[in-house]
């Protein structure tokens, strides 16, 4: 019994008198292959990061390289915090934004919205999806950033100046222009997988909330959002995902300076955007393995992430069955 | 009428493929030169059918390490290699091919804006923040400078636009030597950061008070304001193609042609330009490849010259070309050198 088809389909139990035909062991060892594929890669690319990596670590130490903030090519001095920090930061910002609307979205499409109106709106979801990040980039720098710099951020800070994270000059580009741009772009996966985990709220929970009386929105908040959280949490850590290692458009919005400030309205700098702006003239060892060294940062941040994510998920999906629904 | 012209391109496609198997000649390197080096290689295959040219731009830093490693027959770079590289390409010779400058382009209400290059230093090091700071002022007399805040824009990817910038505020200033130094990224004491020079551009353009810096190329089929920069014999000039090949004639060039022509002495020197350089082997292994990218080198150095300028970059000057033949004569394929004067 080739242990691959088990994982599939219990309907290879079904034929138990063919286990030992020879076409179905080559299959089985055919798809062990694939599957094994995909282990075989993954570890040659931290392999071959590691070994890129490994001068820089080796002249600047792993905590120095963390928990500095110094980027200077010149002379040999690098520090991955300021990267770090305007990832995390910029991700979060499309993450607050995008997870609000994407499920708005979502139960308009699947539950409140009127016919007419759904067949477009998902339509322009899946536009949303498909334009290339190099588009959004150049749009969020000629259309977005003017408008943040005139007119979003002065009235964010007339009236919301006395938050730390709204202070300071508004330029346009920076944390915040990075992360609406990143917003746009993962709202469509958040939005269209989110609708998917709304179609599978059996109907009968719907009814049964408004047949004791509860209003279109009661019947939401207790009945349909409970069932579908699980479900909206992955969404949002696909999202997440997309946003963490998106490159082009952040690097065109956010300012490109290695710079640690609290203000949303000052530039950063992100990974994925410092390895693509010097990946391609970095000479040197060091200033290689540093940009390879971030890379191997970014796959840890990425792996956290979506150990937290499985997490996340189990445990809300174990909530509502056993108390609450 | 079209099936002719189909039939015509595909009887060509046929015979160049059979006319004895085209040589096929790889590169990497530099992409600032990649326009000019494409109108070349087409040039010259139009010349010369059975030669083709295979020209990669993935930049400086892989044009060195492809060509050190030894993928592709020749590279190119904008900044020479450095003494470790050298070190690791034992028999790299620097052939330059044109040269390019870098401008500074402003966003600001003022009309052929004059810098010194103390001036343009202190702006970059953010010791000059505003416009009308007497020090912009005592250059620019007569000319009402903006009650602004400057905001400095650079390049944010590693490139030779930045290495040749840097370089040339390392020379005018200590301070700038000491804090960043020379490199194709710098640890920048102030300012954002565009990608590419439409980056930079797209930043000059649409944040007011900013300051920044181009390829004159860039800049000129912009059509983007250029300050106008003392030079180091105390002139101030305006970019252009002729004051940048003029920078080239007031350096003493070296043998191996490793040399920074900023802040280039001339009276008519542009201060901020540098040679784009073509590296190739002192002694070619491939015997049919090497004779061939020779005899490439010298048409480049002398007829291909005249394609730099339409395509705004600047031409060689006189006696760098002199002392190019001496070198391209003295490269060889196997041991034995390549005749090439008569392949002119």
């Amino acid at each position: 019994m080739p242990p691959p088809s088990d994982i599939s389909a219990p309907a290879a139990h079904s034929t138990p008198a063919r286990a030992g035909n020879p076409g179905d062991r080559a299959w089985g060892w055919g798809i062990t292959i694939f599957g094994g594929s995909l282990l075989v890669v993954a570890g040659l690319i931290l392999y071959e990061l590691g070994r890129v990596a490994a001068p820089s670590w080796g002249q600047l130490g792993y905590f120095k390289f963390l928990f500095s903030s110094a980027w200077d090519p010149v002379q040999e001095k690098f520090g991955a915090l300021p990267f770090i920090y305007g990832t995390l930061v910029t991700s979060g910002v499309a993450l607050l934004i995008a997870l609000p609307v994407s499920v708005g979205l979502a139960l308009f499409l699947s539950e409140m919205g009127p016919r007419a109106l759904r067949a477009p709106v998902a339509y322009s979801i899946e536009v949303l999806a498909a334009i290339p990040s190099v588009i959004y980039g150049l749009w969020g720098l000629f259309v977005m950033v003017p408008w943040l710099r005139s007119s979003v951020e002065p009235f964010l800070q007339k009236t919301l100046g006395f938050l730390p994270i709204f202070q300071g000059p508004p330029i346009g580009l920076g944390y915040l222009a990075a992360g609406v741009i990143l917003a746009l772009m993962i709202l469509p996966t958040i939005a269209s997988v989110t609708i998917e985990v709304l179609k599978t709220v059996p109907p009968s929970l719907k009814e049964g909330a408004l047949a004791l009386g509860a209003t279109r929105w009661e019947s939401i908040r207790i009945s349909v959002l409970p069932y579908a959280r699980p479900g909206i949490i992955g969404a949002s850590l696909l999202g997440l995902g997309r946003a963490l290692g998106e490159t082009m458009a952040v690097t065109m919005v956010i300012g490109n300076s290695p710079e640690i400030h609290a203000s949303l309205f000052a530039p950063g700098y992100s990974l994925p955007a410092v390895i693509a702006n010097e990946f391609a003239e970095a000479t040197g060892d060091v200033h290689v393995g540093a940009l390879a060294a971030l890379g191997l940062v970014l796959f840890g941040i990425t792996l956290i992430l979506n150990a937290i994510a499985r997490i996340l998920v189990e445990a809300v999906a174990r909530g509502p069955k056993g108390s609450r629904a | 009428m079209k099936k002719f012209a189909l039939a015509a391109l595909l009887t060509l496609g046929a015979s160049a493929a059979l006319a004895a198997d085209p040589i096929l000649i790889t590169g990497a390197g530099a992409t600032f030169p990649n326009p000019l080096y494409s109108k070349w290689f087409s040039d010259y295959n139009k010349l010369h059918p059975d030669i083709r040219f295979n020209y990669q731009s993935i930049g400086s830093g892989g044009g060195i390490q492809q060509f050190t490693a030894g993928t592709v027959d020749f590279g190119a770079t904008d900044a020479p290699m450095n003494d470790a590289e050298q070190a690791k390409a034992a028999d790299a010779v620097h052939i330059p091919t044109v040269l390019g400058a870098v401008v500074v382009t402003y966003n600001a209400s003022v009309q052929g804006l004059r810098l010194t290059p103390a001036v343009l230093a202190d702006i970059f090091l953010g010791k000059i923040t505003k416009w009308n700071d007497a020090k912009i002022a005592a250059v620019n007399p007569g000319t009402k400078l903006p009650d602004a805040a400057i905001a400095v824009v650079r390049r944010s990817d590693g490139s030779g636009t930045t290495y040749v910038f840097t370089d040339y505020l390392s020379k005018v200033s200590p301070e700038w030597k000491e804090k960043a130094g020379t490199g194709k990224s710098v640890s920048w004491p102030v300012g954002l950061g565009g990608k590419g020079n439409e980056g930079v551009t797209g930043l000059v353009k649409q944040t007011p008070g900013s300051i920044g810096y181009v390829e004159l190329a860039y800049a000129n089929q912009n059509k983007l304001p250029t300050a106008i920069l003392q030079n180091k014999d105390g002139n101030f000039v305006a970019p252009s193609i002729a004051a940048t090949s003029a920078a080239a004639a007031g350096v003493a060039i070296p043998a191996d042609y490793k040399v920074s022509v900023t802040n280039a002495s001339g009276k008519d020197a542009w201060p901020i330009a540098s040679f784009t350089y073509l590296l190739v082997h002192q002694d070619a292994k491939d015997k049919v490849k090497g004779e061939e990218l020779v005899k490439f080198l010298w048409w480049a150095i002398h007829a291909g010259q005249a394609t730099a300028e339409p395509l705004e970059y600047a031409p060689l000057p006189g006696p760098v070309v002199k002392m190019l033949e001496k070198t391209i004569q003295d490269l060889k394929v196997q041991g034995k050198p390549v005749p090439v004067a008569a392949s002119k």
